[in-house]
């Protein structure tokens, strides 16, 4: 890295980019903070409640299970879906034709619309016409998405590893492709292992793009609604209703304004913390690089 | 074991392309073939449900609708973002790591939470149901990823490029249209495709901002869904349909992302 300069005119390039966001940032959460202390009985009346709903939310066993839901889902999706997208990775092609084959199809789920992933993943897993539900139960597994919360939580898992891998895959070969050729030549004259190569080369050379996967990755499995939405509706039962779908719930379909966006608030602050607290982990060490 | 690896990719891709298939066969078939029977591959191969698509303005109005906004979004996210990824690239200004801090966590914020105070938002401002609604909104996390992005891209160009050329007597403007966009085209290209990617894919905000000028396909496919009742095929033929543009820019900034990625710290 080089010295920056001091400069303030430096603000007039980012004023435009301040003003966009700050427009449809600002101005939408101030009127969910508004919700958030307010009680209506329709009307357009407002009270003052103060911090009810806050407290409201964060004793009801309602957010409690959606949360863990919630937590469950994310961890497991990054348990799977890194390593593997990490390994694969490795497993590519460095160069020739197959590089670009292999980019291009392996990029394909992420420029789907979620709602069509949503639909394509149920009926693709329909237990009686689509193909995967149809050849499980062949196979003498019992499964039927609709009905075991087993079976949709597994369906769901399968989707968005489907979904999202390609993301870890795309940023780790990325990472991949900058390691000079030099650095493996020097590996192999010193007889180091493959596992080796992978720990002392590759994986530090990769570790700002996976930096950037597992962010990226973590705020958008939090913020999920769609693709489940579309696929289970939440179901069976409540057992995959995360935390966007349960507050969509509550907004839109029960219309209770205060506690839908006291739950906004406390959703948004939990992924604050929790994006804080991998970045801080993440990058722990990098000012001594 | 080395003879072997080409397996990994081989088989992910298999699992990749297997619900694309199953999608692309189902929207060849007929409803009849659909529901009554399960075959692997159209046995009547229909293409009823396309021409349904392409002759009802419901259908086609809805994939204009989306590229349009998609477009515009993109647009205005990478060249705001251009001149701002260069001052947090070059720059120390006051409040310049809370800002870039501040920006990300718009990258955060769940749609869900803001479907609603959106909708009030541009229905204030009279842009309900517009183009240009949903290409603002989705400025809201498109701008920050595309900074994010571009000021890794800028990072990696050494300064002494800037210096050379302001020694040159070329003025900011000029070296940064000439010189310095062309230096890191592959960035552009990167963050571009990001920009239409999360645009396209995104249905909450979408569908929230728009009632009927403005409706994306995303939107039309689900009410489709439970208004016409069981038609999958049509439903299967529409989501094909939505497959196409992405595979289109995929396969131009095929050498982009390759080689784009590496450059850039992204």
């Amino acid at each position: 890295m080089y010295a920056k300069t001091e400069n303030q005119l430096a603000w007039l390039y980012v004023l435009p980019v301040v003003l966009l966001v700050a427009f449809n940032a600002i101005i939408p959460l101030m009127a969910v903070v508004n919700y958030s202390v307010q009680e209506t009985f329709g009307n357009n009346i407002f009270f003052f409640e103060g911090v009810k709903w806050f407290e409201q939310v964060l004793h009801s066993e309602r957010f409690h299970a959606s949360l863990l839901r919630q937590l469950a889902f994310t961890g497991i999706i990054l348990v799977i879906e890194v390593p593997l997208g990490v390994a694969i990775a490795l497993a590519m092609p460095r160069k020739g034709p197959w590089v670009s084959v292999c980019l291009v199809l392996m990029a394909l789920p992420l420029l789907i619309p979620w709602n069509v992933v949503g639909a394509m993943w149920n009926i693709f897993a329909l237990p009686d016409i689509g193909m995967l539900g149809r050849t499980l139960n062949r196979l003498g597994v019992n499964y039927n998405y609709t009905q075991q919360p087993i079976s949709a939580w597994a369906t769901l898992i399968a989707m968005d590893v489907w979904h999202w891998t390609s993301l870890v895959v795309l940023l780790a070969y990325a990472g991949l492709s900058a390691i000079p050729e030099a650095y493996y030549q020097a590996a192999k004259i010193d007889g180091a292992s493959a596992w080796a190569v992978f720990r002392y080369i590759q994986l530090p050379k990769m570790k700002r793009v996976l930096t950037i996967a597992v962010l990226l990755r973590f705020m958008d499995s939090f913020n999920i609604y769609t693709e489940p939405f579309v696929l289970t509706g939440g179901g069976p039962g409540n057992a995959t209703t995360l935390l966007s779908i349960d507050l969509v719930k509550i907004a839109l379909g029960q219309f209770d304004l205060g506690p839908a966006a006291a739950m906004s608030l406390i959703y948004f602050l939990i992924i604050l913390l929790l994006s804080w607290i991998f970045y801080t982990v993440m990058t722990r060490g990098e000012e001594q690089r | 074991m080395r003879r072997l690896t080409w397996l990994v990719p081989t088989l992910y891709i298999l699992f990749l392309l297997l619900p694309i298939y199953w999608l692309i066969s189902m929207s060849f078939k007929t409803t009849n073939e659909i529901l009554g029977s399960f075959t692997l591959w159209p046995h009547k191969f229909t293409l009823d449900n396309y021409y349904k698509i392409f002759t009802d303005s419901t259908w086609y109005s809805g994939y204009r609708n989306s590229v349009i906004y998609v477009v515009i979004n993109t647009v205005i996210s990478v060249t705001v973002a251009l001149p701002a990824a260069y001052a947090f690239s070059r720059f120390r200004f006051l409040g310049d790591k809370h800002l870039f801090f501040w920006l990300l966590t718009n990258r955060m914020a769940p749609a869900a939470v803001f479907a609603l105070p959106f909708f009030q938002l541009y229905s204030a401002i009279g842009l309900f149901d517009t183009h240009i609604a949903v290409a603002l909104a989705h400025c809201l996390f498109n701008i920050p990823l595309a900074v994010w992005i571009l000021e890794g891209f800028m990072s990696s160009v050494p300064k002494q490029l800037d210096e050379t050329a302001y020694l040159d007597g070329y003025g900011f403007w000029r070296f940064f249209l000439r010189i310095f966009i062309p230096t890191i085209a592959a960035g552009i290209g990167v963050a571009a495709f990001f920009c239409f990617m999360f645009s396209w894919v995104e249905l909450l905000l979408a569908k929230t901002l728009t009632s009927v000028a403005a409706k994306p396909i995303a939107a039309t496919m689900t009410r489709t869904a439970s208004s016409s009742g069981y038609e999958l095929g049509l439903l299967a033929a529409a989501g094909t349909l939505t497959i196409i543009p992405g595979a289109i820019v995929i396969y131009f900034v095929r050498n982009y992302i390759a080689k784009g990625f590496a450059l850039g710290r992204v």
